[in-house]
């Protein structure tokens, strides 16, 4: 196992990125989508209206090593901690979580409390969010 | 049974229906990674050459939709179905933007389907190099049918004739000049024809084109392919589709072409192995051979071309093995 660690640190880093919860249009997540992309990573895009099972079973189906969550206000404030529930009960809960939206200072403290990994306001630069994605992908590299 | 390997670890989750071990050694054979050797080696054994359904056919036709219902016209007959999307890889950074999930429904909880988008990682021919092996990896862990979809740039996508035994092209009404296209690569390729969204008007001039060309070309002996109509936003053809595609892989074993066909694509692929290894083994000996950087100055002082340059160099390689 630490031999394919080490193998795959060369390989491309795939992320998935999703939009839970049932309004919203997708705009923010296309635009970090295809910046992920052209940073060289595979970016499983599964776009709109996901439930936290099915953003879960996404996730290890395709193996990814980061997650991003698309959110657009503290309604979905819910389903986060859902996905991050799910993935520990799939024994996944090392693949790291970020999230991306119109969140409130203190949403945004309880998701980092719950274990959402870093989280992006509006003002973020997608050079910032492609730099911490790559750190939280690949800690050692 | 002799000669069958002891399983590794991975290969016995796998086999045990764990998915999250399917979905690494998909990453593993991906990533070129050592782990993917020994699961694949133990499980081909265990392999029972399930239907693997190629979908090309140009950018946007429906393919990936069309996949969504087949899957669920397939678990309403209790059949599991795993499926691969391949998408392109960026030639300049290398990433990708996999977005053929989009168009699949939720499952969640149901563990008789497994979808798998995959990077085509610059290989030509609408697939990845991994798409074989993991469609192999997926008929061993179990399941009965696998859907693989190509990247969608049309004429190219041939290489699904290496990998499937069942080719569906796919495309739309108002073919008009696709048409022509086709007959420069996918149209050989197909077994199924599938002429989708005919919801929108020309659907039946579309298919009375397609059967023209079709009828063009019969052969005792030989399977004429099937044109089936489909619509995925008025679901109907469905059924069909499946049928023709079910109607071909009778034909393969009715005829005996199964055989041949994998005969073939076998002889394809471990000769392709074999190259891959000396090309590597080569490339690592010429570089490091005093005899290339003696060659390289004759050559640069044009007292011999590069061709006979090749041929002594080729010559001193064969006599040192
Ligand atoms: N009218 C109509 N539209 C359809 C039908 N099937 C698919 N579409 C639409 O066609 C578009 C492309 O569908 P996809 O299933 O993503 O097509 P695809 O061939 O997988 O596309 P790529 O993977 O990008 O090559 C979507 O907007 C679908 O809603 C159909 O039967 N009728
Ligand atoms: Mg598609």
């Amino acid at each position: 196992m630490t031999q394919s660690k080490r193998a795959s640190r060369s390989a491309p880093i795939r992320v998935l990125i999703a939009k839970p919860g049932l309004d919203g249009h997708d705009r923010g997540a296309k635009v970090v989508a295809r910046a992920l992309r052209d940073s060289g990573m595979e970016v499983i895009y599964a776009g709109l209206r996901q439930t936290p099972e099915e953003i879960v079973r996404a996730a290890l189906e395709e193996d990814v090593d980061l997650i991003g969550l698309s959110i657009l206000s503290g309604a979905h404030m819910a389903l986060i901690p859902r996905v991050l529930g799910l993935l520990k009960k799939n024994k996944a809960g090392a693949i790291p979580v970020f999230a991306g939206g119109i969140i409130p200072d203190e949403d945004a403290r309880r998701l980092r409390s719950a274990g959402v990994r870093a989280i992006f306001g509006p003002g973020a630069s997608l050079e910032e969010i492609v730099t911490t994605a790559r750190k939280l992908a690949r800690p050692a590299a | 049974m002799t000669g069958a390997p002891r399983l590794p670890a991975a290969a016995r989750a796998i086999c045990s229906g764990d998915r999250r071990a399917l979905a690494r050694a998909i990453t593993a054979i991906e990533n070129g990674d050592p782990d993917a050797g020994p699961i694949l080696r133990s499980l081909y054994a265990r392999t029972r050459q399930v239907p693997i359904v190629g979908f090309a056919g140009p950018l946007g036709v429906g393919k990936s939709s069309l996949i969504n219902l087949l899957v669920s016209h397939l678990r309403s007959v209790a059949r599991t179905v795993a499926v691969i999307a391949v998408d392109p890889s960026s030639p300049f950074s290398g990433g990708s933007v996999l977005g053929d999930r989009i168009r699949f429904e939720a499952r969640a909880n149901d563990a008789g389907v497994f979808f798998r988008s995959m990077a085509s990682r610059g290989a030509a021919g609408g697939v990845a190099a991994a798409t074989l092996e993991a469609s192999r990896l997926l008929d061993a862990a179990g399941f009965d049918v696998v859907l693989v979809e190509t990247v969608g740039s049309g004429q190219v996508d041939v290489a699904i004739r290496e990998i499937a035994s069942t080719r569906v092209v796919v495309l739309v009404p108002h073919l008009g000049d696709e048409v022509q296209t086709l007959k420069a690569g996918l149209f050989e390729i197909a077994d199924v024809f599938c002429v989708n969204k005919i919801d929108l008007p020309g659907a039946d001039t579309a298919r009375r084109d397609l059967a023209e060309l079709v009828g063009l070309a019969p052969a005792a002996g030989r399977w004429t392919p099937r044109i089936v109509g489909t619509s995925t936003t008025v679901p109907s053809g469905i059924a069909d589709l499946w049928g023709a595609i079910e109607a071909h892989e009778s034909f393969l074993d009715s005829s005996g072409t199964r055989r041949t066909g994998e005969r073939q694509r076998l002889t394809a692929e471990i000769v392709g192995l074999v190259r891959d290894r000396l090309g590597r083994e080569l490339t690592r000996e010429l570089e490091n051979d005093p005899d290339l950087r003696r060659l390289l100055d004759r050559v640069v002082a044009r007292e011999i071309d590069p061709r006979t340059a090749a041929d002594r160099l080729r010559n001193a390689v064969r006599r040192s093995r």
